[in-house]
């Protein structure tokens, strides 16, 4: 696992994901003063959710409106039946530290 | 109290049919769950997800698709999945007839055998002329595609303008036959059916609208599509778009109200019959949210039909009254519908312009019916959220003039 730097606090919108391009891409969400980190593209069809509607520590994919926590990453609602990856979030000041698994060239 | 079916038996193993068996399990229903497939060309009677077929699947360089159920989700969920079809129906003994004459023995049934494509009357099938619902289909589709060929699609709904598109990204020549005055209208209005008719038309698609089908020619394949306005257009492939309607043909006879669809109740129960259940294209019910009775041929439906369903066979109780979606990708971009698009319904554009990306919205009798969004995945979302919360019209264009938080458009990248 490494620790990467995701992105700085202010770069979190209130009501929607900053997206980190990393491979596979990676989405960090503010849920009130807690930060999450999560597989950023909708394990049912291809979309970021970064742009997906945020609601508590749900979000929703706009396409077609699968749901997962983001706290555990685990489908709310279908069509989606895959979970979410979710990444340790660590906060350092104004900067957010994301731990991602090495990458791995066998996959 | 919540009742026990000893066995829930679920016709048809396609979007709904799959999504009902999942969401069972995911209400922690125990008893046993019999899944009847007889999906045509699938090996074990499947289906695949549909939308893609008239999408990527055809133009994809190396397209693939694979059932809604694998081997290993079908083992984890417990799920027996017999071939069908079902041809009868013995709401007195509670079975289920096979083909074969086998019996299945429920104890509640869940209807889910979706629709079927419509065809052209007096029309005989023949070589050549295509109809696309399966997998099947649309692997023949493609491959009559091929660079320079002629095609016709009879229908500029969703599926036929799709269809057109990625014909025409295959190199085909390509015509569009309708009888309404735009492509799409059904799905979102003349004014909007108007503007995607002019691109289209802009785009290279040779469109034909307000008019009918005469007839095919040739005789073992067909060469030429006649039009009633006397014009004859030759045709290496013909792709009918015609609409679907429900495959209720096996249950005929059976005693349930059969009137396009199986007719439903509000928590989607079969009117007439005990511990009967309808989900996704084939159900008919009696929709709360206007009063009305609806069938919907989309996926977003079936998906939620087979919720509500799940939650009424293990002790819930629940109505069917979500707010409608649909999506479809047209010229390359993404169209999105929610609530509904009335012919009387007036219709305002409320962000970009319909020769870009778009948000518009409509209503009438003093409410927001509804929201389409071209390209605006997250523009439109704030309206959705408006027509959840039954807004009036007059608040909903307050709001788009001014008051209302609006997304800004991000750079499109693509779908
Ligand atoms: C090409 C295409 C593109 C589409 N694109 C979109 C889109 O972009 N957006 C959208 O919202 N929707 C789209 N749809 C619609 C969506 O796919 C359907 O609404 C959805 O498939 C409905 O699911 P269903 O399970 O109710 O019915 P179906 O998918 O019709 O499945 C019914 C199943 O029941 C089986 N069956 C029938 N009779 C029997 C019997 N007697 N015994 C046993 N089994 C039987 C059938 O073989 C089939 O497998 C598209 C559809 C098509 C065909």
């Amino acid at each position: 696992m490494t620790w990467i730097h995701a992105c700085t606090v202010q770069q979190v919108p209130e009501d929607e994901g900053f997206r980190v391009p990393t491979t596979p891409p990676i989405a960090v969400f503010r849920v009130a003063d807690e930060f999450f980190a999560v597989g950023d593209t909708c394990t049912h069809d291809e979309f970021s959710l970064a742009e997906g509607y945020l609601d508590g520590d749900v979000v929703e994919c706009p396409l077609h409106m699968a749901r997962f926590c983001l706290r555990t990453g685990k489908v709310l609602a279908p069509p989606a039946i895959i979970p979410l990856e979710t990444y340790p979030v660590r906060r350092d000041g104004d900067d957010l530290f994301v731990d991602v698994p090495e990458r791995t060239d066998d996959r | 109290m919540p009742e026990n079916h000893a066995r829930v038996v679920v016709v048809g193993a396609s979007l709904a049919g799959v999504h009902t068996v999942r969401a069972l399990r995911a209400r922690e229903y125990a008893g046993e769950i019999v899944l009847v497939g007889a999906e045509p060309g699938a090996p074990n009677g499947v289906a695949v997800d549909r939308p893609a077929l008239s999408k990527g699947y055809l133009t994809d360089p190396d397209p693939s698709a694979a059932p809604l159920l694998s081997p290993t989700e079908l083992a984890d969920l417990d799920v027996r999945l017999v071939r069908g079809p079902a041809v009868d129906l013995d709401l007195g003994t509670r079975h289920v007839v096979l083909h074969e004459g086998r019996l299945v023995e429920f104890s509640a049934l869940v209807v889910a055998t979706g629709s079927t494509p419509r065809t052209l009357p007096g029309v005989e099938p023949r070589q050549g002329v295509h109809t696309l619902r399966t997998l099947a289909d649309a692997t023949d589709i493609r491959a009559a595609c091929t660079p320079g060929s002629r095609v016709v699609v009879i229908g500029g709904g969703f599926i036929g303008a799709e269809t057109a598109w990625s014909a025409r990204a295959l190199g085909c020549t390509v015509t569009v036959v309708e009888m309404l005055p735009t492509m799409m209208q059904r799905g979102v209005g003349p004014v909007l059916g108007e503007a995607f008719t002019r691109r289209y038309a802009a785009a290279g698609i040779d469109l034909r609208m307000g008019t009918g089908v005469a007839g095919i020619e040739g005789s073992d394949r067909a060469e030429a599509v006649r039009l009633t306005d006397g014009s004859r257009l030759a045709a290496d492939v013909v792709v009918l778009g015609l609409g679907t309607r429900p495959e209720t043909s096996w249950l005929n006879g059976a005693g349930l109200d059969l009137r396009d669809g199986v007719v439903c109740d509000e928590r989607l129960a079969a009117r007439g019959a005990r511990d009967v259940f309808a989900v996704g294209d084939v159900v008919r019910w009696r929709n709360p949210r206007y009063g009305e009775d609806t069938r919907v041929e989309h996926f977003t439906n079936a998906v939620e039909t087979a919720g509500v369903v799940a939650t009424n066979l293990t002790g819930g109780d629940q109505w069917h009254d979500a707010l409608p979606y649909v999506w479809s990708d047209q010229l390359d971009s993404r169209l999105q519908v929610f609530g509904r698009i009335r012919p009387q319904d007036e219709l305002h554009v409320v962000q970009g312009d319909l020769d870009g990306s778009f948000v518009a919205i409509s209503g009438g009798d003093g409410a927001l019916q509804g929201a389409v969004g071209f390209g605006a995945v997250r523009q439109l979302m704030p309206y959705r959220r408006l027509l959840a919360s039954g807004a009036s019209w007059d608040e909903a264009r307050a709001l788009a003039d001014g008051g209302l938080k609006l997304p800004r458009f991000r750079s499109q990248v693509g779908l």
